[in-house]
């Protein structure tokens, strides 16, 4: 028969401690079947063939591609259940059949971009790395050599309506029904901080894994500020976030639910929500044990008789946390010939320490010296135990320093590294020149201390939102944390003056010829002064008159 | 003449050793004009520490010694300020003690050519005297040793000062007339940077005017000679190369320390001509100017040998000043190196004609360097055109400096043979024109 595929749909709404809203959609299909077999795959029922056919065309073993706006605030929001970097991030593997990497690589930004409506086109040698440790497998799959891995961010990438419609188009429901009908792009872009994601990669079908399936996740995650629609009153309903409320699920979803974060408040002291729902749920996510309310949209129920949902939250008191690991960077030093980047990790355990990899990629104008770096615990150095450097290329590629650095408990790890900037060849500038040149984020991977056992079995059934990073120990979770991106002003030449330049420094050569010529080719001679002019024109007459002259 | 240049060995030591010791040295060492990418010592520093990682130096663009460099420090990385206070040193002993050999011999030609009544009557208050000569070689020393250029040089622990130290006892050699000593010597200069290739034509013409070798181009025996040097200089290059391959395993070192120099891929800004010009090149032309620039400073070998057959001395002296200026990556240390030879001209300052200009605008240009980078790099309130403009002013001073040496040169020697008190046709006083 047909392969089975799978739809569902979930939305996530967390409140967070600083007042704002924190909104996760996420939209997963299932699909088993086989992409990389002989014969095509031609009927695409819920999964689009857009990407289907990007997967097969390019030998992709996982893709994971993201555009946020805006910069996560790990202090006052927390963890957010899918990180990502400002800009645009692509990181994919391709399966071991694949010859030429590179030139797969660049065929698939490209395609990527058109997909996407985005300029992936500016991925090229000078911004893609290989990592080795940083970024392993997410889905299944027994190939771990890093030839077949690459990574590459756009730290400049804006995310407009334009990458948002191209994204919707790709769910089986499109705008249409479910919970997409939330994602109206004058509300969506009109907040703190807006992710939209597509992961795909093989999981199992079951315990044993006998049959493998594909899975693409389409994630979108969005903070509303507080202050931004003018009200002031800490209240929150769909309507106010997105202008629009729900009527109806995804027709083709197995599963469309909305989960209502109310961990911190069970019984309802700090806020309330309406219409008020009997469902419980609980669920392991980010190594804390969090209750949340649910709202089952394929239930007839839920809708109530107005026929349509519209959720309620309504503050009343407010509180604060801190996130166990988080993470700032920035850029020290004055003048525009040298500089320092400065990154501090903060490990708010207070107990357990735990190893961190840290990925930086540093554009090549940017030359990084090595013996400069220096990573200092609590005041005394801490030296990684594992380090691994590719100094950059000139114009081809840039730096990549990856380092697994143990954090001690409750303390700031910095991590410092100098570096001299390089002046370009004019043409090598940005129009913007003096607005500055982006430097990617760092990429913090680790395994956090969970406070409760996690739950290893990845085929049970679970929300989306806790199922994404694969568990493999019971006390710890997997944690990627993005340090804001940077922005560096390089030395520029004066751009309206090529030709002068051209011509002023051929004079200074031409003076050196000049002078030395004249010195090689002529010699010394005595000189016979020219008569003046009056003697010259008696001279002439005196010719013509037959007379010597004077 | 031995404690006078221990006197002033010792003051160039102290000197040194003191501002090592204070807060300059750091400033010193991140100088534009006093370091480039090629001569850094934090690159070298850098290229060692990515050794100690596993990871081949050549494999980035930081490091772009050659690996011999990478050997030395290898072992003396903790010893480095002795090291390069040791190669100014061995400079200007070897400076001094090859200035001396070439008075001797300039003043026995000059003898020989009294005797034989070569000179016009009227021009005896040219000839040189012993008297005269005695300190030249002292002169020298000191103004290699106490040149602000040299001292900031090796404050910043510039291998500038290594290449230096190279050349300067490959110009011993060659005086002496040790013809194989020479060829090695230059054969390590130009494996450190390419450009002292054109002195083989000066040693060549030294060392056969010394073994009394004709220069015929119809002769057996120069072309013999020629052949010899040719053979030792080429096979000692080879050698080098060969050792440097073994050392690290692989020929990555050829394009990052030869491919660097020639195609200029760096445009860090520098006291030479080369940064700003390929910073606003027309991409379209790149090649042809790099083409057209690097020939520059080859192409004066043939003329310059040519008109100095006769004075391979003097040829060397200007072979190393049109290296320093138009080399790719010049520094201050280059510079000091070929103005230390000028005492030994002193005798020809009074046929100078622009050397009150030239060394206003030296002066000048030298206090303005700094002060228009702070301007640039850390103010923000010039640009990079101020920079250039005096890049631009200084190299032109330089050139008129060393064409200035070159016509007082060579108008001495016109008065040796034709007279100094010249007098036209009609018995008045003359001016003398190149024409």
């Amino acid at each position: 028969g047909c392969p089975k595929d799978d739809f569902q749909e979930e939305l996530v709404i967390r409140p967070l401690h600083s007042g704002d809203i924190y909104a996760s959609f996420q939209f997963r299909t299932l699909w088993e079947t086989d992409f990389m077999r002989g014969n095509k795959v031609s009927h695409y029922r819920l999964f689009p063939k857009s990407l289907g056919q990007v997967i097969s065309k390019f030998s992709v073993r996982e893709l994971h591609i993201s555009f946020t706006q805006g910069y996560w605030r790990t202090m006052q929001w927390g963890q957010p259940f899918l990180p990502s970097p400002p800009g645009a991030e692509l990181w994919v593997w391709f399966q071991d059949s694949v010859t030429d990497v590179d030139g797969t690589w660049k065929e698939l930004t490209n395609v990527l971009s058109g997909i996407f409506c985005a300029s992936l086109n500016f991925i090229d040698s000078t911004n893609t790395v290989q990592p080795s440790a940083s970024f392993k497998p997410l889905g299944i799959g027994n190939v771990t050599d890093h030839r077949f891995l690459r990574y590459a961010t756009l730290p400049r990438e804006i995310v407009c309506t334009e990458n948002l419609t191209p994204w919707k188009k790709l769910l089986p429901c499109g705008s249409k029904a479910g919970l997409a009908v939330l994602l109206k792009s004058e509300k969506l872009f009109h907040s703190s901080f807006h992710s939209q994601a597509v992961h795909i990669r093989p999981v199992c079908q079951d315990w044993q894994c006998k049959t493998t399936s594909w899975e693409l996740r389409q994630t979108l995650n969005v903070v509303f500020d507080l202050h931004t629609p003018g009200q002031g009153k800490l209240e929150w309903s769909l309507f106010k976030m997105f202008s629009r409320t729900l009527t109806e699920a995804c027709p083709l979803a197995s599963s469309s639910k909305i989960y209502i974060d109310i961990t911190d408040d069970p019984q309802g002291e700090q806020f309330e929500v309406s219409p008020a729902t009997h469902l419980l749920s609980q669920a392991m996510v980010l190594g804390d044990r969090r209750t949340f309310s649910v709202y089952d949209l394929t239930q007839q129920i839920t809708f109530g008789t107005v026929r349509s949902l519209n959720l309620l939250i309504r503050w009343k008191s407010r509180d604060m946390l801190r996130p166990l690991l988080h993470a700032e960077r920035y850029v020290a030093g004055y003048g525009l010939q040298t500089g320092e980047i400065h990154t501090l990790m903060y490990n708010n355990h207070p107990y357990r320490s735990f190893p961190v990899l840290l990925l930086d990629s540093v554009p090549w104008y940017l030359r990084l010296y090595i013996h400069t770096l220096t990573v200092t615990s609590k005041g005394k150095d801490n030296k990684p135990s594992y380090i691994h450097y590719q100094p950059s290329k000139d114009r081809v590629r840039p730096h990549l320093l990856e380092m697994l650095v143990q954090l001690p408990p409750n303390s700031v790890t910095e991590v410092t590294v100098q570096f001299e900037r390089a002046l370009l060849k004019w043409t090598e500038y940005t129009p913007d020149p003096n607005h500055g040149f982006y430097v990617g984020s760092s990429v913090i991977s680790s395994l956090v201390p969970s406070i409760v056992a996690m739950d290893t079995n990845s085929t049970r059934e679970q929300p989306l939102f806790s199922s994404f990073f694969p568990c493999k120990e019971e006390s710890s979770y997997f944690m990627r944390v993005y340090t804001e991106p940077l922005l560096v002003n390089l030395p520029t030449p004066d751009f309206s003056m090529p030709y002068n330049v051209i011509c002023l420094t051929c004079t200074v050569v031409a003076v050196g010829y000049g002078s030395l010529y004249n010195l090689l080719t002529r010699s010394f001679q005595i000189e016979e002064p020219s008569p003046g002019l009056a003697k010259r024109i008696a001279n002439i007459i005196r010719k013509m008159r037959g007379v010597p002259p004077l | 003449m031995a404690a006078p240049l221990t006197l002033l060995l010792l003051v160039a030591v102290t000197v040194r050793a003191a501002l090592y010791r204070s807060s300059l040295a750091d400033l010193i060492s991140e100088r534009v004009e006093v370091v480039s990418p090629l001569t850094a010592w934090k690159r070298v520093v850098e290229g060692l520490a990515l050794l100690d990682l596993g990871v081949s130096p050549y494999s980035g663009d930081v490091f772009h010694e050659t690996p011999l460099i990478i050997y030395l420090f290898h072992f003396l990385v903790d010893y480095a300020e002795i090291t390069f206070m040791l190669a100014d040193v061995i400079t200007a002993v070897a400076l001094y003690l090859s200035v001396k050999d070439y008075n001797k011999q300039v003043f026995r030609k000059q003898k020989y050519a009294l005797e034989a009544d070569r000179y016009p009557l009227d021009c005896l208050e040219l000839i040189r005297s012993p008297k005269e000569m005695q300190y030249i070689p002292l002169k020298v020393a000191m103004f290699y040793l106490l040149n602000p250029f040299t001292i900031l040089s090796c404050v910043a622990k510039s291998t500038c000062g290594l290449n230096n130290a190279v050349i300067a006892l490959f110009v011993l050699s060659t005086i002496k007339g040790n013809v194989l000593l020479s060829a090695i010597f230059l054969s390590l200069a130009t494996y450190q940077s390419i450009y002292p290739l054109t002195l083989c034509a000066a040693a060549l013409l030294y060392l056969l005017q010394r073994q009394y070798i004709p220069v015929n181009l119809r002769r057996f025996s120069f072309w013999w000679f020629v052949a010899q040097y040719a053979f030792m200089y080429l096979g000692s290059l080879f050698v080098i190369v060969g050792l440097s391959f073994f050392l690290l395993g692989s020929w990555d070192f050829l394009p990052s320390v030869y491919g660097f120099i020639l195609s200029v891929p760096d445009l860090t800004p520098n006291i030479g001509l080369f940064w700003y010009f390929f910073a606003e090149m027309f991409e379209h032309f790149r090649l042809f100017f790099l083409c057209v620039f690097q020939i520059n400073v080859f192409f004066y070998t043939v003329p310059l040998s040519i008109k100095l057959k006769e004075h391979p001395v003097f040829l060397i002296f200007m072979q190393l000043a049109v290296i320093s200026i138009f080399k790719s990556y010049p520094t201050v240390g280059d510079i000091a190196l070929y103005m230390a030879f000028l005492p030994v001209w002193s005798h020809l300052h009074r046929f100078l004609r622009n050397i009150f200009l030239v060394s206003c605008v030296l002066l000048a240009c030298s206090a303005l360097f700094p002060v228009l980078w702070h301007l640039w790099i850390y103010a923000g309130s010039a640009n990079s055109n101020f920079y250039y403009a005096i890049t631009l002013l200084f190299n032109v001073a330089q050139i008129l400096l060393v064409s200035d040496y070159f016509y007082a040169f060579l108008r001495r020697e016109h008065h040796l043979s034709h007279g100094l008190y010249l007098k036209r046709k009609d018995g008045s006083e003359a001016t003398l024109v190149l024409k």
